[in-house]
C-alpha cells in the first residue's frame, strides 16, 4: 500500500459496543499519528472529525463487539467497504465485559432481548467481530496500546506482518525485572497465559495480571489453576478472574466453565 | 435533509436530522420537525447499544469493582474507579487517610485534565474556527492545537504516574492504592504542572474572546459541593434551587424514564421532573468561589460575567477547570511528603450499603453498592452525567431554534450539533446503565426497531 501525493491510503474507523478508550487511544498517538497523517487520509472518525468520506476503504479500524441484529448488518457492510480490517481492542476481538451476557440465566438475560414498550433491540450474545466477517488482523489490549498501534498501521501501509509479540506478560516481568507476584507472594496472577503488551504493569503494582491482552500463544490455563489450586486459590475466585474483558476468548471461556462445571 | 415543504393539513413542516453526531464520545443522533413555525420534535437521541453494566456487576468481588467500572468509559475511566472505591468503603464501613485522599484528588485532576484538554482543543474549538476537526485545525492555529496536546500529554503522564495507565487505571483499589506512587517520580512532574497553569491561565482569556452564538439561560444546575474544595471527589449534593442533600438522598429527589428515542435513561429534577444541569457550567455556578486563587482571579477577570449561562461558553468553564487542576495538582505534589508510605486502608468483607457521588469531568456521578456478606455485589446502580444532562440539552434544542428558523437548513443543523457538543455528552457512558422490562414472551433475536432517522450500513 504505496502512499502517492495524489491517492493517499484512505482510513476509516467504525465503532460498535464499547467504551471508546480504544478509539481514544487512536487520538492519544495524536503525535505519532502525525507522521502517519502525512502518507494517510483521515476519511472517517466520527469521533474526531466532521468530515465523512465514503467508501471504499483501504484500512477499516473497528472498535467494540456485535450487540445488536443491527450491527450484524453494519459490519458486513463494513467488511465490503474495506481492503484490509483490523479489530481493535478486547471488545472487537474477544466480545469485551459485556459477553459476559452470554452466561446470563434466562431470567436475567436470555429473556431480556426485546423491551417493551420501546423495542430497543440486543442480541443475547456480545461477540467478536471474527465471528461475523473475516479480519485481517486482531489488536488485543483492554485498552489497546498506542505504540501498538501504531506499529500495526505502519506495517499494513508498508506492506509487512506487524510485529506484535504473542509471547505471555511473564516475559514483559523478567525484562523489567519486576519479582513474580505468583510465586513470592502466592498471588493467583494470569500473567503466565495472557498476551503481552500492556508492559506487565499489574505485577509491577504489586498486583495480579487479569488478563486485558487475552490468551498468549499456547496457554495452559488447566495447570496453571491447578497449581494456584493446590496453594489455596478459590476456585469461584479462579473463575472470575478469566471473565474480566476477554471471557469470550476460546480459551478463556473453556477454563471458566470448566472450573464452575457447566457451560453456556 | 430537506423534507416535503408541506404536511397533509397544507402546513410547512421542516426536519432536520443528523444521523450520525460527530465530535463527540459515543454514538448519538438528532431529530427535529417545526411545523408552521413551532418545534415539535426535538430529539437527541442515543442509540449505542446498552452494555447492562449494573446486572454484570452483580456477583463480582468487592476488589474487582474498580478494574470493571472503569471499563464503562475510556475517557473518564478514573472517576467511575473513584466513585465506586468510596461507595464500597462506605459499605465496608472503612476510612482513608489523609494522604489517600489527597492522592486520589490528584488521580482525579490527572482526568480532568486528559478529558477536558481533549475537548476543548480536538472536539469544540474546531466550531469557532469553522473548521471540521482537530486535525484541520491544526493546520491553521497549530500553537493552539500543539499546546493542547501538551496539556492532555501532561494529564496522561499524571494518571499514569498514580494509576499505572492513562487509559484504565490499574492501581486503583478500594481502600487506596495497589501500590504507593513514587513521590519522586510524582515531584519530577511539577515544572510541567507550573507550566500548564500558565498556558491555561493565558487559554482562558484566548478563548473567552472567541464569538458565541448568543443563547442565554436559566439553568437548574447540580453538582457536589465541598466547604473549602472545587468539587471533585466528595461533597453533598447541591442545587441553584438549594437543594443541600447528603448523596445517599439522591433517588428522592431524582427520577429517570426511558424514552423511545435513546438507549440512555433521562434523569429529571423532583418535585416537577424538571430537567437539570451538570457539568463545568453547573460546577461553576455553583461553586466559583471555591476555585484555587490563580483560576478564581482568571474567572473574574475573563470578561464575562459570572455565572456563565450560555452553553456554547462551556469551553471557558472547562479552560477555567483545567487551569483549577492545575492549580491544585501543583499544590498537591508541593505539599507531597518525601515518603508516601503505605498508601492501602485494610478491609474485610461484610454486608453493607453505601453510596457516593464525584464531579466526573462531564459532571455529577452516582454510584450506590449492595454488598453481601460474602464480598459480593449484591446490587449496583450507577447515573452518569450525560444521562442527566440529555433532558437539558433537548429543553434547549426546542429554545435555540425558534429565532433561528429563518436559516436553511444547513445553518440550523449545524447550530443543533453544536449546541449537543459543546455539553461534551459521553454517550458510551450514558448508554450502560439502561434498565429496561423485558417481555419474556417476546423474540429472542427481534429484529431491531430502525428508525426513521438511523440509517442502515456503514454511515449509521
Amino acid at each position: 500500500m504505496t502512499a502517492s501525493p495524489d491517492t493517499k491510503p484512505r482510513l476509516a474507523v467504525f465503532a460498535f459496543a464499547s467504551c471508546d478508550g480504544c478509539q481514544l487511544q487512536l487520538l492519544d498517538a495524536h503525535n505519532q499519528l502525525l507522521a502517519i497523517a502525512d502518507r494517510v487520509e483521515i476519511a472517517r472518525f466520527l469521533e474526531a472529525r466532521s468530515r465523512v468520506l465514503d467508501g471504499p476503504y483501504d484500512i477499516g479500524l473497528v472498535e467494540g463487539s456485535i450487540s445488536t441484529p443491527d450491527d450484524i448488518d453494519r459490519i458486513h457492510e463494513i467488511r465490503r467497504q474495506c481492503r484490509f480490517l483490523v479489530t481493535i481492542g478486547a471488545c472487537a476481538t474477544a466480545g469485551g465485559i459485556q459477553a459476559l451476557r452470554n452466561w446470563g440465566d434466562v431470567d436475567a438475560f436470555l429473556g431480556a432481548v426485546y423491551a417493551t414498550p420501546t423495542s430497543i433491540a440486543t442480541l443475547a450474545t456480545s461477540t467478536p467481530i471474527a465471528d461475523h466477517v473475516p479480519v485481517d488482523f486482531e489488536l488485543r489490549g483492554c485498552p489497546i496500546d498506542t505504540g501498538q498501534l501504531v506499529e500495526v498501521l505502519t506495517a499494513v501501509l508498508v506492506g509487512r506482518r506487524p510485529r506484535v509479540p504473542g509471547h505471555s506478560v511473564c516475559v514483559e516481568c523478567k525484562e523489567r525485572g519486576t519479582v513474580c507476584v505468583a510465586v513470592a507472594r502466592g498471588i493467583a496472577c494470569l500473567g503466565p497465559v495472557t498476551q503481552a503488551g500492556c508492559g506487565a504493569i499489574c505485577p509491577a503494582h504489586d498486583r495480579e495480571c487479569f488478563g486485558c491482552y487475552g490468551p498468549a500463544e499456547s496457554p495452559n490455563l488447566v495447570s496453571l489453576n491447578g497449581f494456584y489450586e493446590q496453594r489455596g486459590a478459590p476456585r469461584d475466585h479462579l473463575a472470575r478472574l478469566v471473565q474480566n474483558f476477554n471471557p469470550w476468548a476460546p480459551v478463556f471461556r473453556a477454563e471458566h466453565d470448566r472450573l464452575v462445571g457447566g457451560s453456556p | 435533509m430537506t423534507a416535503p415543504p408541506h404536511d397533509s393539513r397544507g402546513g410547512t413542516v421542516r426536519r432536520l436530522s443528523v444521523k450520525a453526531l460527530t465530535r463527540v464520545e459515543g454514538e448519538g443522533s438528532l431529530r427535529v420537525r417545526v411545523a408552521d413555525g413551532r418545534i415539535e420534535i426535538a430529539e437527541f437521541s442515543i442509540y449505542e447499544p446498552p452494555r447492562f453494566f449494573e446486572k454484570l456487576l452483580v456477583g463480582r468481588a468487592i476488589h474487582e469493582v474498580p478494574d470493571i467500572v472503569a471499563r464503562i468509559c475510556g475517557i473518564c475511566p478514573v472517576a467511575y474507579q473513584l466513585t465506586a472505591c468510596h461507595a464500597l468503603e462506605q459499605a465496608l464501613g472503612i476510612e482513608i487517610t489523609p494522604g489517600i485522599r489527597q492522592l486520589r484528588r490528584l488521580l482525579g485532576c490527572g482526568e480532568w485534565i486528559q478529558s477536558h484538554a481533549l475537548h476543548v482543543h480536538l472536539l469544540h474549538a474546531p466550531d469557532f474556527f469553522g473548521c471540521e476537526s482537530g486535525f484541520t485545525l491544526a493546520e491553521r492555529q497549530p500553537k493552539l492545537v500543539e499546546a493542547g496536546m501538551r496539556l492532555k500529554s501532561i494529564g496522561s503522564r499524571l494518571t499514569e504516574v498514580l494509576g499505572g495507565r492513562a487509559v484504565h487505571p490499574i492501581n486503583v483499589t478500594v481502600g487506596g492504592f495497589h501500590r504507593s506512587p513514587s513521590a519522586a517520580v510524582v515531584r519530577e512532574l511539577l515544572p510541567d504542572l507550573e507550566w500548564a497553569l500558565g498556558h491555561c491561565l493565558d487559554l482562558v482569556n484566548e478563548v473567552s474572546r472567541f464569538a458565541f452564538p448568543a443563547f442565554a439561560r436559566r439553568y437548574h444546575c447540580m453538582a457536589v459541593s465541598h466547604p473549602a474544595e472545587y468539587p471533585l471527589n466528595e461533597g453533598r449534593l447541591v442545587s441553584s434551587s438549594g437543594l443541600d442533600i447528603d448523596a445517599s438522598a439522591f433517588p428522592e429527589h431524582v427520577s429517570e424514564r426511558q424514552v423511545p428515542w435513546s438507549t440512555a435513561l433521562q434523569s429529571l429534577l423532583m418535585p416537577g421532573a424538571q430537567p437539570y444541569l451538570v457539568g463545568p457550567l453547573a460546577r461553576l455556578t455553583l461553586c466559583h468561589d471555591r476555585l484555587p486563587p490563580a483560576a478564581r482571579a482568571a474567572a473574574e477577570d475573563c470578561g464575562h460575567p459570572l455565572p456563565l449561562t450560555n452553553p456554547f461558553m462551556s469551553i471557558v468553564a472547562r479552560c477555567l477547570e483545567l487551569a483549577a487542576a492545575f492549580e491544585e495538582a501543583a499544590a498537591i505534589v508541593r505539599s507531597m511528603p518525601a515518603d508516601l508510605g503505605a498508601c492501602r486502608v485494610a478491609w474485610t468483607p461484610r454486608a453493607g450499603i453505601g453510596c457516593h457521588a464525584t464531579e466526573a469531568p462531564r459532571g455529577l456521578l452516582w454510584h450506590r453498592y449492595e454488598i453481601g456478606a460474602d464480598g459480593l455485589v449484591k446490587a449496583a446502580t450507577i447515573v452518569p452525567p450525560t444521562s442527566q444532562n440529555q433532558a437539558q440539552i433537548e429543553a434547549d434544542l426546542r429554545d435555540l431554534l425558534p429565532p433561528l428558523l429563518g436559516a436553511d437548513d444547513t445553518t440550523l443543523t449545524q447550530a443543533c450539533e453544536r449546541l449537543i457538543r459543546s455539553y461534551d455528552p459521553c454517550i458510551s457512558c450514558a448508554t450502560h446503565f439502561l434498565r429496561l422490562t423485558f417481555d419474556h414472551a417476546g423474540p429472542r433475536h427481534a429484529p431491531a426497531r430502525t428508525s426513521p432517522e438511523r440509517e442502515r450500513g456503514i454511515r449509521a
